[in-house]
């Protein structure tokens, strides 16, 4: 059985992925570029057709802490923020994932202030990357849709427990329209049937429980191992649920943390996150229609981060390049510092280079992307990180 | 019915903590424990409280209980209680025991959040006028001139100088459908009005003064007779706002000693006479409002 067309944007495809996901409780701060998510989530239950409790929070930091009592208590939950609210849940990003709160958040990838900039690029989530969650990087308007899926149905497995951060990139991904094709109710109820959770308040008046506990040096330890195994299951789980979601609807997503696309032959892969791997595969077919040998690695998992799945696809490259929408100051992108530690790992060493560039949603164009195939194909930059398509320094004036 | 010396339960439901001896918090938790029952789920913030008592696996709170972020205790409150409803646990409490510097300081926001919300919830408040599980600093409702570790009482500072936020107002302001404050000294008083804010159906605020023997620098065995003389000198009051009205619980004709309250008390120490009159002619001030506008 396969679902209804829709054309949907992004934000869009969330909303009715969400109402489809039937959260007892969502709790959502308005910020540009999420809103339309939590406009829609509003109106579906104005209008009846999902009978969530829609909680009106003063603030993101609210918006997840409500969640993390609404989960200690088993019910399923749902938010969504962007940019400087995922910076101020910071705080309950960890206590909800130390807590194994299986809450599932959509994140707008937008810029951080300062500049202000209401426009995407990945550092807001990236620099999240200990907070513990689990985090997914999407590419288009039906992945986006379908993740919220698979998040509901990884978080809440008992061998992950653990937060899923869904991620779209901001404007280019929530607010483009495509064609949907959604999933039919029975199957969205199959695929994710709400169980009660074993780690919450059970209602149990004779078997009262204290939740969200301190851990001396005693004991603190073993939570965070146990945290870090659960995360590294996760990484099995994030595949058996693309396997899964795929038998039911004919679509997959690479296996579900990497999706390497013609990577098996390639002189040169380019590695990228979110949207950005729709333009890279365009130029990876006229590449090859060209005779040259690239190809593309989308990372869909950044936490838990594949190894194996990552150093696999790229292991027959001599060099690849992480193209990435983000920067550390004073090093490099993150995720050319994790992609370099897998293939050291791994005792693969092609030769790689860093393409910094979308920050504050400067466009990232085809040839950008030739740009980088060229220079990986003939040689390559001197310097390890590399910024597109910058304009210049800026000039303060200074002087007098 | 109300509860009184008689009918109170004797089940205790909070015991094994670490809180020091002649703790007024603890008794505020375990008074609270005794009218909300076990059917309720508690909320604690950092603070002492949540300290003494959540340290695994010896766990001491006989009703579930789960702590939260500092700043949150009213959203996390929100949260269970919408969670609770979807489950269908309508006939659970939720309640949360947030410190002063966890009221009127940096939680203000989510309070305020949870009363505009009007979600069906019950913040209590122990106030032991600072930051005590950190080590005794100065918060929003730390009285003027009290020496703290971030308030020092020298030739420079002479302690804290602002007044306490009048956070009773503050929330009465938002038009809660019922606040109260309450001392620890006059436990029947308060077992009233948390009978009275468990039957609430929206938001309700209950603002206990709770002294501290550590912070406050006084003998453990008179923290009773702290919280008494605290009411009956009119450095704190008794007092409720419901439908949109206030009402003082007690207006005594004739305030006793300011002086011989804080002298009872180490953090005051350093005070001169011009101090104690300062006390006073705030506290005059405040009767004086308080007489005016909440008395019929
Ligand atoms: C965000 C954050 N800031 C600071 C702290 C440190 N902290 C823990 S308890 C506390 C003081 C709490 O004071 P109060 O609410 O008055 O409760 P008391 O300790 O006096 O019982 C502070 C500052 C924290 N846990 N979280
Ligand atoms: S420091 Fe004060 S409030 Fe904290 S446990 Fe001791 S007596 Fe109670
Ligand atoms: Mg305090």
């Amino acid at each position: 059985m396969s679902g209804e067309k829709q054309f949907i944007s992004g934000d869009e495809a969330v909303a009715l992925a969400v109402k489809q996901a039937k959260p007892h409780v969502i709790a959502a701060y308005p910020i540009t570029p999420q809103t339309i998510v939590v406009e829609r989530l509003a109106d579906y239950v104005e209008e009846g057709e999902l009978e969530s409790k829609y909680m009106y929070v003063e603030s993101e930091h609210s918006a997840l802490s409500a969640l993390f009592g609404a989960s200690g208590v088993g019910a399923r939950t749902f938010t969504a923020t962007s940019s400087q609210g995922l910076l101020y849940m910071a705080e309950c990003l960890h206590f909800t994932s130390g807590g194994r709160y299986p809450i599932v958040m959509m994140n707008a990838n937008r810029s951080l202030a300062l500049p202000w900039s209401i426009f995407g690029d990945q550092r807001d989530s990236l620099s999240q990357r200990d907070a513990g969650w689990i985090q997914l990087y999407v590419e288009n308007v039906q992945e986006a849709y379908d993740s919220i899926f698979h998040a509901y149905r990884i978080a809440e497995d008992p061998r992950v427990m653990t937060p899923v951060m869904v991620n779209l990139d901001g404007f280019i991904l929530t607010h483009t329209y495509e064609l949907l094709e959604t999933l039919p109710q029975e199957q969205a109820d199959a695929f994710i049937p709400y169980a009660d959770y074993a780690n919450c308040i059970k209602f149990d008046e004779e078997n009262p429980m204290n939740i969200a506990i301190t851990g001396g040096p005693l004991l603190n330890m073993e939570f965070r191992f146990q945290q870090q195994r659960a995360m590294n299951d996760a990484l099995k789980v994030i595949e058996e649920t693309d396997k899964a979601f795929g038998e039911l609807t004919g679509r997959t997503y690479g296996g579900g943390l990497v999706e390497a696309y013609r990577c098996e032959d390639a002189e040169v892969v380019l590695l990228s996150l979110g949207s950005l791997c729709g333009t890279i595969h365009v130029v990876v077919d006229e590449y090859r229609k060209a005779g040259k040998k690239v190809g593309l690695l989308k990372l869909r998992s950044f936490r838990p981060f594949p190894v194996d799945k990552v150093a696999e696809a790229l292991s027959g490259a001599r060099a690849v390049g992480v193209v990435e929408k983000d920067i550390s100051f004073g090093y490099e992108g993150a995720v050319y510092s994790e992609v370099n530690s897998a293939l050291i790992k791994k005792g693969l060493c092609p030769l790689t280079r860093n393409y910094v560039g979308g920050l504050g949603g400067r466009n990232f164009s085809k040839e950008d992307i030739c740009g980088m195939f060229d220079d990986l194909l003939e040689g390559a930059p001197a310097d390890s990180v590399q910024f597109v398509n910058l304009r210049g320094d800026i000039d303060y004036g200074n002087e007098c | 019915m109300a509860m009184n010396a008689k009918t109170i339960p004797n089940e205790e439901m909070f015991y094994g903590h670490k809180a020091c001896g002649g703790c007024g918090g603890s008794l505020t938790v375990r008074l609270a424990m005794k009218v909300l029952g076990k059917k309720s789920i508690g909320v604690y913030p950092p603070n002492c409280m949540s300290t003494v008592g959540f340290i695994y696996p010896h766990m001491c709170y006989f009703g579930n209980a789960t702590t939260a972020p500092f700043a949150a205790s009213g959203a996390v409150m929100s949260g269970l209680r919408a969670g609770a409803d979807a489950l269908g646990h309508e006939d659970w409490h939720v309640y949360c025991m947030a410190g002063d510097g966890g009221t009127a300081d940096i939680g203000i926001q989510a309070l305020s959040g949870a009363i505009d919300r009007n979600d069906r919830v019950i913040y209590i408040c122990y106030d032991n006028e600072a930051y005590m599980n950190t080590g005794i600093q100065k918060s929003g409702l730390t009285p003027t001139g009290t020496r703290t570790t971030n308030t020092p009482a020298g030739s420079n500072i002479h302690g804290a100088i602002q007044p306490k936020k009048r956070i009773f107002e503050i929330v009465a302001a938002h038009g809660i459908p019922y606040a109260a404050t309450a001392s620890v000294g006059y436990p029947e008083d308060y077992l009233r009005k948390l009978e009275k804010a468990a039957a609430c159906p929206g938001t309700s605020f209950i603002h206990v003064l709770a002294p501290c023997p550590t912070g406050w620098q006084a003998p453990s065995e008179i923290t009773i007779e702290l919280a008494k003389e605290a009411v009956d000198t009119g450095m704190w009051f008794l007092a409720e706002y419901e439908n949109g009205q206030y009402h003082l619980n007690k207006n005594p004709k004739e305030f006793a000693s300011i002086e011989a309250y804080l002298k009872k008390q180490g953090r005051f120490s350093h005070m001169v006479q011009a101090d104690f009159d300062e006390l006073a002619a705030q506290r005059d001030e405040q009767w004086g409002r308080m007489r005016a506008e909440w008395c019929d």
